[in-house]
C-alpha cells in the first residue's frame, strides 16, 4: 500500500516524545464521541431534573438554587470530570474514550476550560453541526474547542489478553522471513485462544502454497514457527 | 534475543514500574477510586527518570525486533503513563494557583491592549449612539425591544416603588443571584466562544448588548426614571460592563489568530492565542461574581443613600480601571 494513503486513513495518532520514543493513540471519531455526548447529555438532564423538581419546594430560594447548579453543570460538569477523573467524563468513561493534550499528556485546567467553553461555538448553528464539522475535516478529529486547546480525543488502549499458547512443538523456520512474516506468525499464534480452530485452519489455508501443507497440520506447523518465534526451545 | 528471553529478563523492572504509577500519594484522592494496591513505591521518586529512560529504550528495541504487538502495546502504555508522570507535574505554580490568578490576568489583558481597546469601542461605540438616541427619541427604543419588554423594563424602574422591582428579601435575592451569574457568565462565555466564527461571533455579542444597555439607559434617563435606575447599577456597572468587554476581547484574540496567523500555521496561532485568552476568561468570570454578587445583595438595597451608592459604584471603577493598568507590572516589566 502507498504510505501516504495509509498516512491520510490511518486513525493513528504519534507523538514522539523528547526520549526518541513515538508515543501511540488511537483517534477518536465523530460518532463514538457523539455517543459519549449523548450519555452525558442525558446525565446532566436526570440530576438537573432532579435538582428542578427538589428546588421548586422552596420557592424564590429554589428558584436560586436551581439557576445556580443549572450554571455550573452545565458548563463546570465536563471541566470538573475531565481534570480530575483522567480525562474522562462518564458519557466517555462508557465509550472508553479519553481526552488528552495533543502531546499526549493527561488535560489540565486551562485545557479542558477552553475545550468546554467553546462548546458554545461548537453547537452553533444547531446540533454540534459546526464542531461536527471541523472534526471531520481536520486531521486529529478535532472540534473548534479542541483546536484552541490543542487537544485531542482517543480511545482508550485495552490491553490485548495474554492468551495461552496452543500445545505444540517449538519449529524452526525453514524459510527467510522478513520482519512483517515474523510479526505476522507471532500475532497468528498469539491469538490462539481468540480464534475457532476452524478460523485458524482458514487463515492457515492463505499460507499452504508456502508450507506444502495442508489441513490441521498446516495450521500446527504455522503454530510452531510462531511459538519459537517468540523465544520457545525446540 | 528472541521475545521470551527478553520478556524474562525484564518484566520485574516493567513490573516495578508499574506499581511506582499505580502509587498515588498525593491529593484529590475524593475523586479517584480507591487504589488498594501498593502501598510502598517500589523504588525512590529520584530513580523514576533512569527508569522512564530505560523503559524507553526497551520499547524501542522491541519495535526494532520486530516483538509482537502484545509486547509492543504493553509497553507503550507503560511509557504513554510514565510520560505523563515525568511531564505533567511541570507546572510548580499550582502552589501559588491564586497569586497567578492575580497577576496573570491583567497581564495577560495588557499584553493583549489592542483586542481590549477594539472590544471596548465594539461595545461602549453601540451603547453610546444608542443610549443618545433613545434619550433624544422616545420611540427609539422600540426597534430594539417589544412594547411588552419595554413596559415591564419600565416598570421595574418606577420611581416611587421601595423595592426595585418587587419587594425584596433575601430569598428573592438569591435567587436573582443565581440568574446573574447563569445569565450574565453565560453570556461572557458565548461572546469568548463567538471569536472563533472569525470574530464575528464576539463582535455580535458586543455591539447587540452595547444596543441594548445603551438603550435601556438612554430610555430610562429620558423618562426620569434615574434616580433609581442610576443608583441601581452604579455598584456592579464596573464589574459587568468590563468583564462582559474582556470576554469579547478574548474573543477578538482567537478571532484574530485565525484570520491572521502571521508566521505561525493557524492551528499553533489558534493555541497560542488560547494561553492569554484563558486567563482573560478565568479573570472575567471572577469579575462577574463579584459583579452577581453586588447586584443581587447590594444594588438592589433601596433603603441606602444614592449618594453612598454612587461613591462606592465610583471607588469599584477605579478599582477595576487601576487592576486592569497596574497589577502585576512590577512583577512583569523587569
Amino acid at each position: 500500500m502507498h504510505d501516504s494513503l495509509v498516512q491520510r486513513i490511518d486513525t493513528t495518532y504519534v507523538v514522539e516524545t523528547p526520549e526518541g520514543i513515538q508515543m501511540q493513540a488511537e483517534l477518536a471519531g465523530v460518532i463514538p464521541r457523539a455517543a459519549a455526548y449523548l450519555i452525558d447529555f442525558l446525565l446532566r438532564l436526570v440530576v438537573m431534573v432532579a435538582i428542578i423538581l427538589f428546588g421548586l419546594f422552596f420557592d424564590e430560594l429554589g428558584h436560586g438554587l436551581i439557576l445556580l447548579s443549572w450554571f455550573v453543570i452545565e458548563w463546570g460538569y465536563p471541566v470538573f470530570f475531565e481534570v480530575l477523573r483522567d480525562g474522562q467524563t462518564p458519557g466517555k468513561k462508557t465509550m472508553n474514550l479519553v481526552v488528552m493534550n495533543d502531546d499526549l499528556t493527561p488535560v489540565n485546567w486551562r485545557t479542558s476550560v477552553l475545550r468546554n467553553l467553546l462548546r458554545a461555538a461548537d453547537m452553533l448553528p444547531i446540533g454540534y453541526l459546526f464542531g461536527a464539522a471541523t472534526m471531520v475535516f481536520s486531521r486529529q478529529f478535532q472540534r473548534l474547542g479542541d483546536l484552541v486547546a490543542g487537544t485531542v480525543v482517543v480511545h482508550k488502549v485495552e490491553d490485548l489478553p495474554n492468551v495461552g499458547l496452543p500445545k505444540v512443538d517449538a519449529l524452526i523456520p525453514d524459510m527467510d522471513l522478513t520482519p512483517e512474516d515474523r510479526r505476522a506468525l507471532v500475532a497468528f499464534v498469539q491469538r490462539y485462544d481468540s480464534m475457532t480452530s476452524e478460523r485458524a485452519e482458514e487463515l492457515a489455508t492463505i499460507l499452504s502454497g508456502v508450507t506444502n501443507k495442508s489441513g490441521q497440520a498446516n495450521t500446527q506447523h504455522l503454530y510452531g514457527m510462531g511459538k519459537w518465534l517468540l523465544g520457545a526451545k525446540t | 534475543m528472541r521475545q521470551h528471553d527478553f520478556e524474562s529478563e525484564y518484566d520485574s523492572s516493567w513490573q516495578e514500574f508499574e506499581q511506582f504509577l499505580a502509587f498515588r500519594p498525593d491529593r484529590f484522592r475524593l475523586f479517584r477510586k480507591k487504589t488498594t494496591v501498593t502501598v510502598e513505591a517500589p523504588f525512590s521518586a529520584a530513580e523514576f527518570p533512569d527508569r522512564y529512560k530505560a523503559l524507553c529504550h526497551n520499547l524501542a528495541l522491541a519495535r526494532a525486533r520486530g516483538y509482537s504487538d502484545q509486547l509492543l502495546d504493553r509497553l507503550n502504555k507503560l511509557v504513554v503513563a510514565g510520560h505523563h508522570k515525568l511531564y505533567s507535574a511541570r507546572s510548580n505554580a499550582k502552589a501559588h494557583w491564586a497569586s497567578s490568578l492575580l497577576f496573570g490576568f491583567p497581564v495577560a489583558l495588557r499584553a493583549n491592549a489592542r483586542f481590549v481597546w477594539f472590544s471596548t469601542l465594539a461595545f461602549f461605540g453601540p451603547f453610546f449612539l444608542m443610549a443618545v438616541a433613545c434619550y433624544l427619541n422616545e420611540e427609539m427604543i422600540y426597534s430594539l425591544m417589544g412594547p411588552g419588554s419595554v413596559s415591564g423594563m419600565e416598570s421595574m424602574y418606577e420611581p416611587g416603588k421601595r423595592a426595585i422591582g418587587r419587594e425584596r428579601d433575601s430569598a428573592t435575592d438569591i435567587m436573582m443571584f443565581g440568574f446573574y451569574i447563569k445569565n450574565n457568565i453565560g453570556i461572557s462565555f458565548q461572546a469568548f466562544a463567538g471569536g472563533i466564527l472569525f470574530g464575528v461571533g464576539s463582535l455580535f455579542v458586543m455591539v447587540f448588548n452595547g444596543l441594548y444597555i445603551g438603550a435601556v439607559a438612554g430610555h430610562l434617563t429620558q423618562l426620569g426614571y434615574g434616580e433609581t435606575f442610576y443608583p441601581f447599577v452604579s455598584g456592579h456597572s464596573a464589574f459587568e460592563l468590563m468583564a462582559i468587554v474582556f470576554s469579547g476581547a478574548a474573543g477578538f484574540k482567537i478571532g484574530f489568530a485565525i484570520l491572521s496567523p502571521g508566521n505561525l500555521s493557524r492551528k499553533m496561532a489558534l493555541r497560542r492565542a488560547g494561553r492569554d485568552a484563558a486567563w482573560i476568561i478565568y479573570g472575567t468570570t471572577i469579575m462577574l461574581l463579584f459583579a452577581a454578587f453586588i447586584e443581587a445583595f447590594w444594588s438592589s438595597k433601596s433603603e441606602i443613600e444614592p449618594l453612598v451608592k454612587y461613591s462606592i459604584g465610583a471607588a469599584l471603577w477605579l478599582v477595576v480601571v487601576a487592576y486592569c493598568l497596574f497589577a502585576g507590572s512590577q512583577k512583569n516589566g523587569a
